[in-house]
């Protein structure tokens, strides 16, 4: 039996629906206001061109951020993220390089030899994944720790593959491979479609779906969560486990771009990728938050970014603190919270 | 037992060639040579190392009298590190540090020369220059100066260049500097934007497709960094643009100087700024040890221009650069 509602009551939910709202649009209008301010600044940003230009280089960050979501959600974390596209690019490289001089003096042919790429790269993120998630839930290791190690391991083993220069792509995959990265569907470009839907899957799983619902309930009370009869454990690797397969989907675009991975691969993606999902309102504490504003966050980052590109109204040894600016601007935009 | 006695006479032969390091006469005898490197972190530092590790092969198969030892380092403070070890571990009579930063490095070595050590320092210099014996370098100010005066000359005298710049350091001002100094000359020329883009293929593309989006016309590129140079053509390739006529990169790395030599239109030059200088400092001290010899205090290794009509003397398709 549901107690009477009292006006109070009454008031404060719908105070609080409010507040829910402004939360979730708080990114939306600093990336409304930005775009705005971009157009003012030079007229080319409101083109179609640079606004594809700018959602295709953002879709590998924003593929991450979309797995990074669920990890922070269910309160871990992933620092290794940066160094894992590096080294699941260069192994992609490596072995497609190999299988290009032939299998056991058989020829291999080119077509096959991308989609083997392709499954190598999900196979390692699944994998890589599922060692951090062991690691944290069965080795009982702090989730910062694990992947700080991961991300000097996955780093040095790629310099060591690399022999510390750069792992360069096959001229004839190359061609071969480009339209990944390169070619349109209805005119979008594909790393955006992916991206579409990547981000769709993930905000069903997330707000549609059982386990959805367990990765929101193990961050916001892990022990409550644990007498719920939750399997705490299994859902906690299942995020990493997916976010190692969101950061294979990631380097699976990335490849074609340049055809190349140097040890400068994938630098400092783990921190665009975290930072896009708090921009988006998702608290690094867990518990909460939203794959919409995920996307919104990561999209952002690089608006800042490619406005500061398409401008010189200020000196350039400043950008980094015009950007550290308006993400500090846009958090507390959506402020008030907590 | 003979053996034994001869390796401890070795032993002290090393230990006063190491106490009276600074008298050339019993340096001769042995040079323990010391090289103390970054971690191969990008492409430009892998080639470091790679030429590293081919100069201690090749020398000590030539020197039988002596023992290179190679460490690399990711920061300072570990560099530092090494460099005690090296003295007091390894014993070394010489070295040749190419430091992970000029300011931190600079009491660290001068420790190490304060012991007996001879000192060559390559490419990044201390701020005191009395820490070291001798300095090894490459040529940054013509590194920026040849692109100028090349598009120059190729754009005859007018044009629009866009550039790229690497990560915010004394190095990289010093070759923007050169290289707006010698367009200064010319007024018809116009830088239109120069942006930090970190040395990084990533960042050279994102950089450049802003560009491309924000100028309709662009003469060449000057990319500064071979590196950078590959995803300014991507994001070319990419918007279909044929204004471009030329890109031009630095340090001479194999795929730019594959470029060259294949004859790729866009891609007619480079300069020279290769990690080899490493493996030259390293026999030039080598060599000058061994006789007891001191280098001379600076040594420039010359940045020249790379055309196809020189490209296969900088050509090494082994180095990992």
């Amino acid at each position: 039996m549901r107690p009477a509602h009292t006006e109070d009551t009454e008031s404060e939910s719908r105070l609080s629906t409010v507040a829910r709202f402004m939360f979730g649009v708080g990114p939306l209008i600093g990336l409304i206001a930005l775009c705005i301010g971009g157009t003012l600044l030079n007229g080319d940003f409101a083109t179609v061109d640079n606004a594809m230009n700018v959602l295709t280089r953002t879709s590998f960050i924003g593929i991450i951020a979309v797995g990074m979501t669920f990890v922070i959600i269910s309160g871990g974390i992933d620092l290794s993220v940066g160094s894992m596209a590096a080294l699941i690019a260069g192994s992609m490289i490596y072995m497609m390089n190999a299988l290009m001089q032939g299998f056991h003096g058989h020829a291999v042919p080119p077509l096959l030899i991308i989609a083997l790429g392709i499954v190598l790269a999900l196979v390692l993120g699944a994998l890589f994944g599922f060692a951090h998630g062991v690691l944290v839930t069965k080795g009982r290791i702090e989730p910062f720790i694990v992947t700080l190690g991961t991300l000097g391991i996955f780093r040095a083993l790629l310099t060591w593959l690399a022999d510390g220069g750069a792992l360069t792509l096959d001229n004839s995959l190359v061609d071969l491979y480009g339209p990944v990265y390169y070619a349109s569907l209805l005119h979008v470009p594909v790393p955006i479609w992916v991206f579409a839907i990547v981000a769709a899957g993930g905000a069903l799983v997330l707000n549609r779906t059982v386990y959805g619902r367990h990765v929101q309930a193990i961050g916001s009370n892990e022990q409550v969560a644990r007498y719920a009869a939750i399997r705490v454990d299994r859902v906690k690797i299942v995020t990493y486990v997916l976010l190692g397969l969101c950061v294979a989907v990631a380097t699976i675009l990335y490849v074609p771009r340049l055809g190349s991975a140097t040890p400068t691969t994938g630098l400092l993606w783990e921190l665009e990728a975290i930072a896009s999902v708090v921009v988006g309102g998702t608290a690094l504490k867990g518990g909460e938050g939203r794959v919409i504003g995920t996307v919104i966050g990561a999209i952002l980052l690089s608006v800042i970014n490619n406005i500061l590109n398409l401008t010189s109204i200020i000196s350039v040894y400043l950008n980094a603190a015009v950007q550290g600016a308006v993400i500090i601007l846009v958090a507390f935009l959506q402020r008030g919270r907590r | 037992m003979k053996k034994m006695l001869r390796a401890l006479g070795a032993l002290t032969l090393t230990a006063s060639a190491f106490a009276a390091a600074s008298s050339s006469a019993f340096a001769a005898d042995k040079v323990v040579l010391g090289v103390a490197i970054p971690t191969a972190d990008h492409g430009f530092t892998g080639g470091i190392v790679w030429w590293a590790n081919e100069a201690k092969k090749e020398l000590e198969k030539a020197h039988p009298d002596l023992k290179v030892i190679v460490k690399t380092a990711s920061t300072a403070p570990e560099q530092a590190n090494q460099l005690q070890d090296l003295v007091t571990v390894n014993k070394i009579n010489a070295l040749v540090i190419f430091p992970q930063e000029s300011a931190s490095l600079t009491q660290p070595v001068a420790q190490v020369k304060k012991k007996g050590v001879y000192v060559t320092v390559v490419d990044r210099g201390l701020t005191d220059t009395s820490a070291q014996d001798a300095y090894v370098a490459g040529d940054n100010t013509a590194f920026g100066k040849i692109p100028a005066e090349f598009l120059a000359k190729q754009l005859n005298g007018k044009g629009d260049i866009v550039a790229l710049r690497g990560i915010p350091t004394t190095l990289d001002n010093e070759r923007w500097n050169a290289f707006e100094g010698v367009l200064k000359q010319y007024p018809d020329i116009k830088i239109l934007d120069a942006k930090y883009a970190n040395w990084n293929r990533d960042d050279a593309f994102k950089v450049m497709q802003d560009y491309l989006t924000r100028f309709k016309h662009i003469d060449a590129v000057w990319a500064a960094d071979d590196d950078m140079m590959v995803g300014v053509l991507k994001a070319i390739d990419q918007a279909k643009r044929t204004d471009i006529k030329i890109v031009f990169g630095g340090a001479g790395s194999k795929e730019a100087v594959k470029r060259i030599m294949d004859g790729d239109a866009r891609v007619p030059a480079d300069v020279s700024y290769s990690p080899k200088f490493i493996y030259d400092a390293i026999k030039l001290t080598a060599e000058a040890r061994l006789k007891g010899d001191k280098l001379p205090p600076t040594t420039i290794i010359p940045s020249v221009l790379i055309t196809k009509d020189n490209a296969k003397q900088f050509y090494f398709p082994n180095s990992p650069f």
